[in-house]
Order: C-alpha cells, then structure tokens, then sequence
C-alpha cells in the first residue's frame, strides 16, 4: 500500500502549477486511516483540478483509497519535512486531531500536539506551501455556566479548557498563529468544528448516544450542536479548493437539547449527580468494554456549547445542508437507534387523541 | 430559519411511522363535534405527545417557547392575578415588535419580580421577555436550564447585544444582587446600577430603553437580618432573615401577599446618540443617571398610587 513519494516525483514536478491561480495541486491530507481523513481524500479525489493527493498516517487506511497515494509516516518525525518537500505540496490538510481518548493521555497529547508541530516546522519551511488547512474543534471554547450563550470566533472563554483534546486543540490553535506570522504569504484556514455525527462516524459522543440506557447529568440539559459528516466534509474540501483564510466555526443551523434528542431517538436516560457520572466515565476509561466518557465530554453534556456560524455561512455563501437536529436524526436513523414504543404505547393509552392536534 | 425547515422535515419523518394506528382509529370513530373539555383533553395529550418524542424547537439560548407558554407561565400566572393581583400600567410604552431593552428595578429576596414582569409582558403585550440572569443562576442544577427554557439568559454584553440585534424584548435589573437582597429598611431605594453596561448595549443596538418600576416585589420577604457566615457556607449572596423564613421553615418561603403594581414608562430613545457614544464613558455614566432617576421616580409614584401594600 505505501508507495514510495519519490517515484512518481519527477513526472509531476514540471508542470508549472505555480503560475495557475489559487486552486490545489498537490494536497496532503494528514489522519488519512481515519474516517475524516479518508472521506476529505475521497471527496479531492473527484477534483480533476487537483494533480494529487498524497495521504499519511501512521497505520495503513482500513478502506482502499483511490488515487490517494499513502505514505506511511509519523507526522510527529521529521521525515514529515521530507515528504513534504520532495513532493513538492502545496497545500497540507491537517486532520489529525484525536478527539477520542483510545490510549493514554501523555501518547494522545503528543499525537496532536507534537505532531501538529513538526508538521508545522515542515510547512514553515517548504517554499511550495500556499495553504493550510487545519481541523480544529469548538471544544476550544470550553464549556462552563459563566461563559455567554453563542461563541462566535473572536470570542475568548471564560475557562479556558483544561483537559483533554480540547487543551490540545488550542495550543494547536496556537502553533498555526505562530506559523502564519512567520509565513505570511500562507493562506491559513483553521475549522473548529462541533461535533460529529452521521451514519459513518464512530466517536465518544456515537458511543455515548448508544448505551443501553443513557446517562445524564442531574439538573443540567444541555444546549447541543452538531454538524454532519456530509457537511463537515463539504466545508474542508471547500477550504482546500477556494481560498478562504482564517477562522471558521462548522456546525449544523439549530440546537438541540440533550433531553430533547434523547426523546427524538427514544432513548431511554436515568439522571445522575455529576460526581458519580465522572466515576463512571473513569472506571469506562480502565474497562475496555465499557463507553468512557471523558472530563470534557462530561462538562459539554453538563452545560453544553453554541457556536455561531454567520462567518462561515457568509464566507462560503452556502448552509450546511443537514441543520443539528437533522444530523442526530441521520445518525440515529443509520444507527438503528430510534425506538418508538413510549410513543406508540403513549399513542395506545390515549386512543391517538394526542396525535390529532 | 433554516433550522425551521430541517426540522419540520425530521419530524415528519418520524410521524411516518405512527400516523397509521391514528388514521385507523379516526376513520373507525365518526367524529362528533368535540366539546371544550374533550378539545382541552386533545390538546393536553398533543402537548404531551410532542415532550416525548422531542418535537419542539430551542432556540441557540436554550428557550423553549411551548415549555414556558404551557408549564412555566400558568404557574406564574397563578401568582400573578390570585396572590399578588398585579396590576399594569404604560403598556403603550412596550414596543410591538423590535428590539427593546427594558430596565427595572429589583428587589424581593427571591427574583419573583422578573418571572411577574415576564408574565406581565407576556399576557398583556404579547411577547416573550428575555430577561439576563445572573451567573449564579446558571451554576445551580435545574435552575440554570429553566431559566434558559423559559426564555432566560446569562446577564452579559454578548447576549444582550444578540437577542437585541434579533428584535427581542430583554429585560435587565442592573442593580443585581445589591436591589434583590437589600435589607428591608431600604425598600424602595434604587442602589447602584451595576456598571452601566446596559445602557453601552442598548446605544450599540440603537434600541430603546424602557424604565420600569415595580412596587409590590419588596414586601414579598421582607429581609429583616442577613446571615452572612450561613451564606458563605452555602455559596450564596446573602442568607435572608425574614418574618417568616426560617422561623416556619419551608412554610417561610410562601411570599406574603402583597398588592404589585408594575408601571412601564416613557422609552428613553438612543437614536439621538450614535453607536460611537456607547465607547465614551462620560456619557454612559450620564445616562445611566438618567435612567435610574426617572425609575427612582416611577417608584415614588407608583409606590403613592398603589396605597396600602397588602389589601
């Protein structure tokens, strides 16, 4: 499957993509084995305009890629630099940002933000860069009761998150500010997306969603965003293609409570003290087999996080085609999730009379 | 708006699944005309139908129009016309629609004053107020997203400025915890007005400022005595000692029945200004002032007009 950069390297490297305008010609998509990276790969794929698309990760892809080239590299090395450069990339698709707590922290800190520096330190560095493009996460606004109710993207929280990718997701944040002052002639889209939902992902908050019986925090409900797998690949392969430089929030028109979606997947939830659903979401940490839930998911679904997304809306001059509550309704739906006996039984009981008005 | 439309499109979806055991049963019964009792029962169920399959609409600040309209303010409404018999006054000042900020004062021990104010504006003007709680609202469970559900937000410049720029009537008592917890002795009197601040927003917004007395909340617990270390244990601002309360325990916490009279006055229009006024601190602290006697004022008034404050 990893097919060596430098044999196609020379046919490729005459074909004066630097005078053509501002679309992509050679793109890397880092995180490519894992399902965003391989989706946006997909998507550039399709683009004619796009000579290639080279792909890395530090495992192989789980589905064949089409004309992606993988390049099995740790982007937390060096040899980042040498694929970048003797591919001559001019545009570098950062998604490898671990948002699921899979091993131990110190690995999964280091994952991200290691890696997004020596990917960084690769960019600064190579002449060919034009543009940047890094997945980044609304959970950088953190999530807290003194915070007001919408980000939008100049906004800084009253907490700054302290744990988890969220940390990671802003000191990432910070490295790209750093490179784009050094290297001002880069064009540097940053995403921070709200949660992913949709038939094809699998995440804390998917795993979450599929417990038996759902546990919530007691005397919160939370005020939700999500944003669709079709959609948030939409708005990367948009970055890559067009130029739009700066800061975007991505999430799906709309919110939804934690209740309220509970009750559209008729999923049955029992209230717990916040305290023993963090015992909980430490003991899924040591159980394999058990849905973990880490401190920053468990603040989110305490109080929850808007953002707004009228720059984006603007900029793009396009909506996200699945609202939030569309998208948890496409994720419940592909999942299977959606049981409807409190409804049809609640139906039963009272002869349909509430199915009238 | 587009939400709107997502999720209408959702929730016909799931419609799809049920509607038939309903078509059913309508085409098997010749419906009668229903009478009012049996179109009270329907919608009742209709209501509760929609709570459980989650087919109602937020908004980004969390508020559930059909959960206030139907739980939150008949509750309140109860209060409002048998307990404290609330009366009304210079609704013509409240806008019909746009932006508007309107500015009370607060007092009662317990904010009873904004869920009365929020019904008064409801019933009597139509709209849904938005009032701006305080951060200790929105730590406490349950109390944080009822507030929000009922239309509620955290008292800051962002949020204010946002309902204001989307038309909505928002409420504010810059005197926080100051007016609300105020001794007894001191009913009445106005204390400071936070920092100004709303009146920064309405000029931003270029909406207008509505003052509003309200008589009646101060007699509702009188706070005779504050136990400060009790508060510090628990966190809250103040530990009220009232006639009643802790005396009679929980039985301490029913308000005492006092007549309200809530009185809207003329708006005070921010158009003379212009959005660059809002970053000049000297005018700001002026018309902060400004507003604050003429609330000051309409307390004075109202307090005379409303005579005896129990009968």
């Amino acid at each position: 499957m990893g097919r060596t950069i430098s044999a196609r390297d020379d046919s490729g490297a005459e074909s004066g993509r630097n005078a053509s305008g501002s679309t992509a010609h050679v793109v890397l998509v880092t995180g490519v084995s894992r399902f965003l990276g391989a989706r946006v790969a997909t998507a550039l794929e399709a683009d004619p305009r796009i000579e290639r698309v080279i792909g890395v990760d530090t495992v192989p892809p789980g589905t064949p890629l089409g004309r992606t080239e993988f390049v099995r590299v740790d982007i937390r090395t060096p040899s980042i630099a040498k694929v970048i450069a003797s591919a001559d990339v001019d545009t570098v698709v950062h998604l490898n940002l671990v948002t699921a707590p899979a091993g131990p922290r110190p690995k999964m800190k280091e994952l991200n933000v290691i890696g997004t520096m020596q990917l960084l330190a690769a960019c600064q560095r190579s002449p060919d860069m034009r543009k940047l493009v890094v997945r980044s996460s609304a959970a950088v606004y953190g999530a807290s009761p003194r915070d007001h109710a919408v980000f939008s993207e100049m906004d800084e929280p009253v907490e700054a998150p302290s744990s988890g990718y969220a940390k990671d997701a802003v000191e990432i944040e910070g490295y790209v500010r750093g490179l784009k002052r050094r290297r001002s002639d880069l064009k540097v889209s940053v995403l921070r997306f709200a949660s992913f939902l949709g038939p094809g992902v699998d995440s804390p908050l998917t795993r979450y969603f599929r417990m038996p019986v759902v546990p919530t925090v007691l005397g919160f409900d939370p005020r939700l965003q999500f944003v669709h797998e079709d959609d948030g690949i939409e708005v990367l392969r948009r970055m890559i293609v067009e130029d739009h430089p700066g800061t975007y929030n991505v999430a799906g028109d709309g919110v939804l409570l934690l209740s309220q979606a509970l009750r559209r997947a008729g999923r049955p939830s029992v209230p717990m003290p916040a305290a023993t659903l963090s015992a909980l979401g430490d003991a899924g940490r040591r159980l394999p087999s058990m849905s973990a839930f880490s401190p920053e998911l468990l603040r989110w679904l305490t109080y929850g996080r808007v953002v707004d997304t009228a720059r984006l809306v603007k900029e793009l001059a396009w909506r996200p085609k699945y609202g939030s509550e569309a998208a948890f309704g496409e994720f419940v739906q592909a999942q299977g999730l959606s049981r409807r006996i409190p409804v049809e039984l609640f139906d039963r009981l009272t002869g349909g009379l509430g199915n009238s008005g | 708006m587009d939400a709107h439309g997502s999720f209408a499109s959702a929730g016909t979806g799931k419609d799809a699944d049920v509607i038939p055991i309903n078509v059913g049963r309508h085409a098997a019964t010749p419906e009668p005309e229903p009478s009012d009792l049996e179109r009270r029962i329907a919608s009742g169920l209709a209501f509760l139908r929609r709570r459980l399959t989650g087919e109602y609409e937020v908004d980004e600040f969390g508020f559930d129009p059909e959960f206030n309209s139907t739980l939150v303010l008949p509750i309140a409404r109860a209060l409002y016309e048998h307990w404290f018999r609330v009366e009304v006054h210079g609704l013509k000042n409240l806008p019909a629609d746009g932006g508007a900020l309107i500015v009370a004062n607060h007092s009662g021990t317990l904010p009873l004053d904004g869920l009365m104010l929020q019904v008064g504006v409801h019933d009597n003007a139509g709209r849904d107020l938005r009032l701006l709680g305080a951060d200790l609202i929105y730590q406490v469970p349950m109390l944080g997203h009822l507030s929000r559900k009922s239309g509620h937000t955290l008292a800051c410049q962002a949020d204010a400025a946002r309902l204001l720029d989307k038309g909505e009537l928002v409420g504010v008592f810059p005197e926080g915890f100051k007016g609300v917890g105020k001794p007894f002795h001191d009913r009445y009197k106005l204390q400071r007005f936070g920092r100004g601040g709303f009146v920064g927003t309405a000029l931003r917004a270029q909406t207008p400022v509505i003052p509003c007395a309200i008589v009646g909340a101060e007699e509702i617990y009188p706070k005779i005595a504050d136990l400060r270390p009790l508060a510090r244990l628990f966190g809250f601002p103040y530990f009220p000692i009232t006639p009643t309360f802790p005396l009679f325990g929980l039985f301490g916490l029913i308000p005492l029945p006092s007549k309200w009279v809530i009185q809207f006055g003329e708006p005070v229009p921010m158009g003379d200004y212009d959005a660059a006024a809002a970053d000049d601190p000297i005018t700001l602290f002026n018309l902060t002032d400004h507003v604050r006697e003429i609330i000051q004022q309409m307390l004075y008034d109202t307090l005379l007009k409303r005579g005896p404050a129990f009968f």
